[in-house]
Formats: C-alpha cells, structure tokens, sequence
C-alpha cells in the first residue's frame, strides 16, 4: 500500500494534476474570502467555504480521472494485478494519495482564519468545524470519482461522468422541488432508479440472478407499500434527493452547527464507493 | 513448481483454456507454444494471479494462487504481452516502484536494481522517460520489473515479438542466462524461437495442452510423419512380397507413376530412417526391383506443430457443444 501510495503521489507532482488541483481550490477559496471576509467584511469564514464548494464539481473529476482509468489504458493494471499486493491494498493507496493532494490546498486555507483572527474578531470553532466537515465531504465526492474512474479506461469519459453526477448531486435539492411529489411520480421514478441499480449490480458482479433478484425484491417492497398504504410514497423522491446531496448536509456546517450525522453519511459514503471500486477492480479478472 | 490442475477458462462464451493440466519442474527454460489464439496468454494470466479461472487449480512453490495470492505472487516475475510500462516515468522510478511493491525496502532495494539493470543492459537509458526509449528497452525494463525481488519463476508473455533480429538474439541470450537460476517460462508463436531457447516445450492449441516434452525427444516420438518414397519399376504384387521382407516398414500406399512405374511412400515411425531406407534398398536389389528413387522425408518440429494445433479445432468445438447440451 505504502509503495501504492507513495507512486501516485510521485506521479501527481510529476504532472499537472495536483497543482491545477490545488490552484483552482485555493483561487475560489481566495475569492470567496475576499468577497466575504474583506469586501462585505463577514466575520464568518465558513460562508467562503460554503461558497466555494461548487469547484468541487469540476476539480473532483480532474483530480480523479486518470486513477484507475489510466491503469488500463496502460495496462499496467496488469502489473498491479501480478504483484503481491491485493486489490484493496491498490484502491487504499490511490485513494490516500489523492487525500494527500487534497489536503495540501486546504492546509494552506486553514490559515486564513487565523490571518483574519489578527484583524479582528472570528469565532474559529466554526470555522474549523466547517473546515473539517469540508475536508470529510470533498473525501466522499473523491471516494466517488474513484469509483467512477474504475469503471472505464477512458480518462474523458470518467472525467464527464464525473462532473455529471457531483453535478446532479449538488443540485438535487433545487431540482427535488420541480420532480412530481405526487405517489405515482415517485413509484415511477423510484422503478427507474431501481432498475438503475439492477443494471450496476449486473454490470460489477456479472451476476444477472443477483441483479433480478435485488431489483424484484426491491420492485415487490414497493408495491406492497403502494398498496398498503398509498400516501406513504407520496413526496418520497423529492425527500430521497434532498437526503442523497453531500453538498446539501454541508450548509448544516455553513450554519455553525458540527453535524455528526452528516459526518457518518459522509464516512459511509467513502467507505461504499471504495467498496464498489475494489469489487470494481477485482471484476475486471473476472471478465 | 508450478503446478496447473484441471484449469478451464470461459471468456463469456468463448472457452479459451480448456482442462488444463501440466507440472513444471525447477530451474530450466520452458516454452509454451501454441498458434495465435490458442490460449497461452489467458494462461499465464491465470497463473500470474491477473485472471481468476472459471475451475482448476494453480500451484506456484506449494501456494494456490487463488487461495494465497500474496505469497504465490512473490515467487513470480511475469511480463505479460504488453510491458505494463508508466510511460511517463524514467526506469528507475519504475523500478523503484515495482521492487517496493514486491516488498523491498531500502539497501536492499537499491541493490537489486542496480543488479537487474546490468543484468538486462538498460544502464544507458534509466534517467531517460520510458515514453521515448526504443522499442527493445521497452521491453527490457518490462523484463527488469519482472527480476525484482528475485523470483523463482519467470513468466515471459512473447518476449521477442516486435523487435529487430539483433535484438531477438540478445532477448534470447539473456533469456538463456536467466535459465540458469530461474525456472523460465517463455510463450511463442514462433517454432524457430522456442527451439532455439527452450529446454522443454509445452504445445498448446485450442486451449488444450497437446505436446509436452523436451524438444529432441518431441521431434523424435512425434516422427510417425516421417516417409520414404520409392519409385520402382516392379509391379505391385512384387512389391508386397519385398517389403514383407523387410523389417520395420510400417503402412504403405502404392499409387502408379510416371512412366508405367509404381510410386510406394512408406509410412514409418522408425528413428533409423535412413537405416530402413538402406534395408529397402537391399531388398529391392536382391529381388531385382528396379529403383528409380528412393527419397526420404523426414518430418520435422514444424510438421508436428502444423499437425498438432490444426487436427483438434473439430474435436475441441464438438466438445464444448457437447458441454453445453
């Protein structure tokens, strides 16, 4: 893992990568603070950060693209495969060596409040609070764009789903008040959403029985409660998308208030898609 | 060894490796041989851990390499078909990577490397990026990567294949070299190739291991081939009672000739070919048949070859169809 991690991170620095990466997080960030911290001059630094969540939509992807993707391009993934290391081991170390990269614009921005300490009066555990709610929530995003980049060996694809789905994810609440509320809209919508599923299933484990039998297990569930109790699915997509937004549990922080339950969904969030990446390399010596 | 149980490989519906089974001893050269397609990457593959296979068994050095990978897999070297090269990284960070994820660390580390880079002559380019070395180096530094951590068992996916006949030579010599203190397993689809470097070959075709042994014996076991072709002036009648005199003379076809004369090709399995083909003669002249000819055709590694992946394409499709009712 160590050999994993120390590599990319080598590779990171060796390109471009890490510093657009960095550049680009520290350059809204900067604006953000200037806008409120100097020019409207808000005592309040997790507004900056609240602010500047929306790069994450494009940075994420950049940063994550190439990770797996470009293994297989290569083929060098058959070199990871033949050495005496196991999936997980590979999956870790990528993935702390994009923490690693991520860490290092945020160190430089856990500064900021201390500068703006100097001037005058900032209440720093919510600044902090934020800072490392942030720093968990951009973890979770980067845990799903490794998945993403696990799926395919074209870094351009992976990178347009990426921003694709960190951008569907971020406006979830918005478009949640325009999808039907009513219980009809929502069986539908769930249906399509389940045999979403049905189709990652079938796509990872190669297993159609699996795929059916979770998606008619799902189906049958949804019909019973329909049937049983008909309001009850009423407004039920709308609350799904709210609850599905990373970016909307972060403005709980933005707000002053350390959520914990927003750390558990984000530290679940990590740990299911490194999941899915490592069933995702493993299926790929199942093809 | 190694030892390859039983192994069947489905490729969605295509069985690429078909009830596999070999064992593989220590410290020589072998070669797999078989035509494009036959299924020697899809084993190697299997047998470096990158595949998982549909049933059957692996063995490296005592370890499964589906139940304990991690050990399996320190006592492999494996350059598969395409050098799994970071293109933009010189060799020696490559190197540096593949030895500390084989486990080495520090001295111990610095001197391996610096050991397989003369070993396989990449000194000249290792500050270079691996994205502009040529071809050969490429696939030296792939070879390099797969001598870390000192393997017993190197597993060679067509190591020769794109590169220029000076550079097949050196391969091959370093291949030879390797030999010595390794078990090498080297794939071809080239005959030549394999008979110049290995000790044993394995042939395969179709998924299924049809030859294996050294390589004079294959050539000396596998010569039911081989024939004598006689053009006599005696008829066929006389011809019969001659080579029932004669012993060791196997099947024979008479066919007739040019001329009024009698074309007989003698089908044998005889080492001594040209032993028999005197004792023909002798017994042709003692008879008083008339000899127009006597040609003898011996068959050769690459008769064998043709004749042993061609012959089993029917069987093979009959069996999986077989398989699937």
């Amino acid at each position: 893992m160590i050999a994993v991690l120390s590599h990319e991170l080598r590779s990171y620095f060796h390109s471009f990568t890490a510093y657009v990466f960095g550049a680009f997080l520290l350059a809204v960030v900067g604006f953000g603070a200037i806008l409120y911290n100097l020019q409207a001059a808000v005592s309040n630094f997790e507004y900056v950060l609240g602010f500047g969540t929306i790069i994450f939509v494009i940075i994420v992807p950049i940063l994550t693209m190439r990770v797996i993707a470009e293994e297989r391009r290569q083929k060098t993934d058959r070199l990871l495969y033949s050495l005496p290391i196991s999936t997980t081991q590979i999956v870790l170390g990528k993935y702390l060596a994009l923490l690693a990269v991520y860490l290092i614009p945020l160190a430089i921005i856990s500064i900021y409040p201390l500068i703006f300490a100097q001037f005058g009066e900032v209440y720093l555990p919510t600044s902090y609070g934020s800072l490392a709610a942030i720093f968990i929530m951009g973890a979770a995003l980067v845990a799903v764009g490794v998945f993403i980049s696990s799926l395919t060996d074209n870094q351009g694809l992976a990178a347009g789903v990426g921003i694709a789905v960190i951008l569907f994810n971020y406006y979830s609440v918005s478009l949640s008040e325009y999808v039907s509320s009513t219980a009809l809209g929502s069986a539908v919508a769930l249906a399509v959403l389940v045999l979403a599923l049905g189709i990652l299933i079938r796509y990872l484990t190669g297993s159609e029985m699996l795929a059916y039998a979770v998606c008619l297990g799902i189906m049958a569930v949804l019909c019973l409660i329909s049937f049983l109790n008909p309001g009850s699915l009423e407004g039920i997509l709308p609350a799904i998308m709210k609850k599905l937004s990373l970016f909307d549990r972060f403005n709980t922080f933005v707000n002053g208030v350390f959520d914990l339950t927003a750390i558990v969904y984000y530290v679940s969030v990590i740990l299911l898609f490194l999941f899915l990446s490592v069933q995702s390399l493993e299926k790929r010596r199942y093809n | 060894m190694i030892k390859v149980e039983h192994l069947t490989k489905y490729c969605g519906e295509f069985l690429a490796v078909d009830d596999l089974s070999f064992e593989i001893g220590e410290g020589q050269v072998y070669g797999f041989l078989g035509p494009n397609g036959a299924g020697k990457s899809t084993t190697m593959n299997i047998m470096t851990g990158c595949l998982s296979a549909t049933s059957g068994k692996v063995e490296i050095g005592g370890f499964d390499i589906f139940e304990d990978p991690d050990q399996a897999k320190r006592l492999i070297g494996y350059l598969p078909e395409q050098p799994p090269l970071y293109m933009n990284e010189t060799p020696l960070e490559y190197l540096h990577f593949v030895g500390q994820a084989k486990g080495l660390r520090g001295q111990a580390l610095e001197d391996q490397i610096q050991n397989v880079v003369d070993k396989v002559g990449i000194r000249p380019v290792t500050h270079k990026r691996i994205s502009a070395l040529s071809k050969g180096y490429k696939q030296r530094v792939g070879i390099a990567q797969a001598l870390l951590g000192d393997p017993k068992v190197i597993i060679l996916d067509e190591p020769t294949v794109g590169l220029d006949p000076l550079q097949i030579i050196e391969i091959r010599d370093l291949i030879k070299d390797l030999g010595k203190n390794h078990t090498v397993i080297l794939s071809s689809h080239i005959l030549s190739e394999v008979q110049a470097i290995c000790e044993k070959i394995l042939i395969i075709a179709h998924g299924k291991l049809v030859a294996f042994d050294r390589a004079e014996n294959l050539e000396n076991t596998l010569l039911s081939d081989s024939e004598i072709t006689l053009l006599t002036g005696a008829k066929p009648e006389q011809v019969t009672k001659i080579l029932a005199g004669v012993e060791g003379v196997g099947d024979y076809t008479q066919t007739p000739g040019e001329e009024g004369m009698l074309t007989v090709s003698i089908k044998t399995g005889d080492r001594d070919l040209y032993g028999l083909s005197s004792r023909v003669f002798a017994a042709f002249a003692k008879s008083g048949g008339t000899l127009a000819e006597l040609r003898v055709k011996k068959a050769t590694l690459e008769d064998i070859f043709i004749q042993l992946t061609e012959t089993p394409k029917a069987a093979g499709a009959g069996k999986k169809e077989a398989e699937e009712k």
